[in-house]
């Protein structure tokens, strides 16, 4: 009896290494491929760079975001005439740095892009797995949500729901997951249709996995790859959304420095003072770009079809 | 051809009557009742609110509101606006044309400068030319539209003072809107210098509208046109001696678009919802500005409205590019 067990748990090790090896021979591939592409690289060092500086946003700023300087209301940044570097970017209206505000202002986005994506990412994971896993009359039901869901311009959607739950940052970010959601129920029910009558699933099904093992553990790590993409693209969705709903004042409410936010707040000043203007809209477009070079180059590794030509 | 377009019709059906259902719980689902909301802050006498109540309906079962609201739309009646006093569907009628003008010039830009874009990135597949494109495209991509809108201002109607700031047309002009369409209207009216005039007014809007479609349909044709270009017909066509230009031009290119014909089809919906932010920026009358202002304003027949009739444009689009698909590619009829 000791002896089959010991003899079972070298050959588990043996599985496990030969498991590990393999998923390290993985992610050597992943990288080279991904490295290909320059942008993407620049890419992901932009997004590091932007997530050190939200993580250590009282360390890099100069000032506290909602410190109001009333000796510097509206100065210019520091290379034009009148401005100094004590506040690099220059003020708003009321005296707040604009640069401080800018680098707090970071911690809000990517929150907003963790946030929404997990909640889009697993609620639409769930339901495209039962969708295509089960099929019949229970898939039909689900597409047909997502397509009245999907009949919608999703900024329109995002804003009557927040009418409905109220203005505000976490329910932007709810809206925002709702009306995103679909395009992961899909692709996750295409891939999942595509691997369920595949010989390896058979094969667990007849070894006697259970539907839960089945669905989570022998299908959903094989659709991974257009859902790791379709994830990076929402994030950059998510941020441009929560903005724009800021900027039309259902998204986060003055004094939060959220970037869209800011821009509402500096409207009126498009004529007299462009920094107010210019730099929130910066922010946002490097920080948008950046995630969207990962995912082309999350596309171009991740994607059999182009990685032969 | 037939069977094709009554299983499209098929799916559309139970989809639009989850629209209606979408509609029509919006306003049963804001905090308060839709008297409170109409009365705001003054309140209302009860005895009143429930004679309203019974006058609207609103003291009927949901299913017996459900159905009445399923007559309503269908007879044509989306209900009031509170702020106008006007029926939902004559606003929605009256401010439409403009927002279709601006949709109109702007996917018409996006297509005119998207197309030759990813074509010309394709040739030169790998050249400082395809790169540039492509960085370009994927700026436009990613760029914040309500902000793009704003530096627009700053430069052209601030700094150079070129265009103006906001509306269609100048306020000197006045004439009737026959159309609806400014610049067929402004051109019909025989005034000096009103078509200029609503031209200067249209050229920010379009161009900020239509960035992010151009910037997908520049994508789009790129990788379509890439994919093309490797099969064996241009591979023949290029063997028998054709000039590059029919090669790609003739051969190519219209295998190539059929994808991209889908891509602008779905544009719709990011024109609309591209329209909500742009408007508002350039205070433009149409749907979009309508409609944020009504939700800033709670006027909230007008949104459910609006969404009802926006959900109902955008599935009509969609059906169209459907069977257009069907048309050109029967491989799809037959599925």
């Amino acid at each position: 009896m000791t002896k089959t067990s010991s003899v079972d748990t070298a050959k588990t090790t043996a599985v496990e290494k030969e498991s590990r090896n393999a998923t390290k021979a993985m992610l050597v591939e992943f990288w080279y491929y991904f490295s290909q592409n320059k942008g993407a690289v620049l890419g992901l060092a932009l997004f590091v760079l932007l997530v050190s500086v939200a993580i250590f946003a009282p360390l890099v700023a100069p000032h506290h975001p909602d410190m109001q300087f009333r000796d510097a209301l509206l100065s210019p940044p520091f290379w034009e005439a009148g401005g100094s570097l004590t506040y690099p970017l220059g003020t708003d209206a009321v005296g707040r740095d604009i640069l401080s505000r800018l680098i707090f202002g970071a911690r809000f986005s990517l929150f907003i892009g963790v946030v929404v994506v997990t909640i889009a990412l697993v609620g639409g994971i769930v339901i495209g797995l039962v969708a295509g896993y089960v099929g019949g009359a229970v898939d039909t039901f689900i597409m047909r949500i997502m397509d009245i869901i999907l009949s919608f311009p999703s900024l329109l959607l995002a804003l009557v729901l927040v009418a409905i739950l109220g203005p505000g940052l976490m329910n932007a970010m709810i809206a925002i997951a709702i009306v995103l959601q679909p395009h992961f129920v899909r692709l996750t029910r295409a891939a999942v249709m595509a691997e369920v009558n595949r010989d390896y699933v058979v094969a667990a099904r007849v070894a006697g996995a259970g539907h839960f093992r089945l669905m989570f553990k022998t299908i959903l790590p094989n659709c991974l790859a257009p859902l790791i993409v379709q994830a990076t693209l929402s994030f950059s969705n998510a941020i441009l959304d929560a903005a724009a709903l800021g900027f039309l004042g259902m998204g986060a409410q003055p004094p939060t420095p959220e970037w869209g936010t800011m821009l509402a707040e500096a409207r009126e000043f498009i004529l007299s003072a462009w920094w107010v203007v210019t730099f929130p809209g910066v922010a946002i477009l490097v920080t948008v770009l950046a995630i969207n070079l990962v995912g082309d180059g999350l596309r171009d590794a991740l994607d059999p079809k182009l990685k032969r030509s | 051809m037939f069977r094709f377009l009554i299983g499209r019709l098929g799916l559309l059906i139970p989809t639009f009557f989850g629209v209606t259902l979408v509609a029509f719980s919006f306003i049963r689902l804001l905090p308060g009742d839709p008297l409170d909301l109409l009365a705001g802050e003054r309140g209302i006498d009860p005895e009143r609110k429930a004679q309203l109540m019974a006058q609207m309906g609103f003291d009927q079962p949901l299913w017996h509101q459900y159905f009445d609201y399923l007559i309503d739309i269908f007879h044509g009646d989306l209900g009031i606006s509170f702020a106008s006093k006007k029926p939902v569907l004559t606003e929605f009628l009256t401010l439409f044309p403009a927002t279709v003008e601006l949709a109109l010039c702007a996917i018409i830009l996006a297509v005119c400068l998207g197309i030759p874009a990813g074509i010309f990135a394709a040739v030169k597949r790998g050249s400082v030319t395809d790169q540039a494109i492509m960085g370009t495209a994927l700026v436009g991509y990613s760029m914040p539209i309500f902000w793009w809108g704003l530096l627009l201002i700053i430069l052209f109607s601030g700094i150079l003072q070129w265009t103006p700031v906001s509306g269609r047309i100048g306020i000197l002009y006045y004439f009737p809107q026959g159309t609806g369409f400014m610049l067929i209207d402004s051109l019909m009216s025989g005034q000096k210098g009103a078509f200029t005039s609503a031209v200067s007014h249209l050229v920010l809007p379009s161009i900020v509208l239509a960035t992010i479609p151009l910037a997908v349909i520049a994508r789009q044709t790129r990788s379509a046109m890439l994919e093309v270009l490797g099969e064996d017909y241009v591979r023949t066509a290029r063997a028998k001696g054709l000039s590059p230009f029919r090669v790609v031009g003739l051969h190519a290119l219209r295998n190539a678009l059929i994808p991209v014909v889908t891509t602008i089809g779905l544009q719709v919906g990011v024109l609309l919802a591209g329209a909500i932010l742009t408007e508002t920026i350039f205070s433009w009358p149409g749907i979009g500005k309508w409609l944020v202002d009504s939700i800033s304003r709670r006027d909230y027949f007008v949104v459910q409205g609006g969404l009802l009739l926006i959900a109902g444009i955008i599935m009509l689009v969609n059906l169209i590019v459907d069977l257009l698909y069907g048309l050109i590619n029967p491989r799809i009829r037959h599925n």
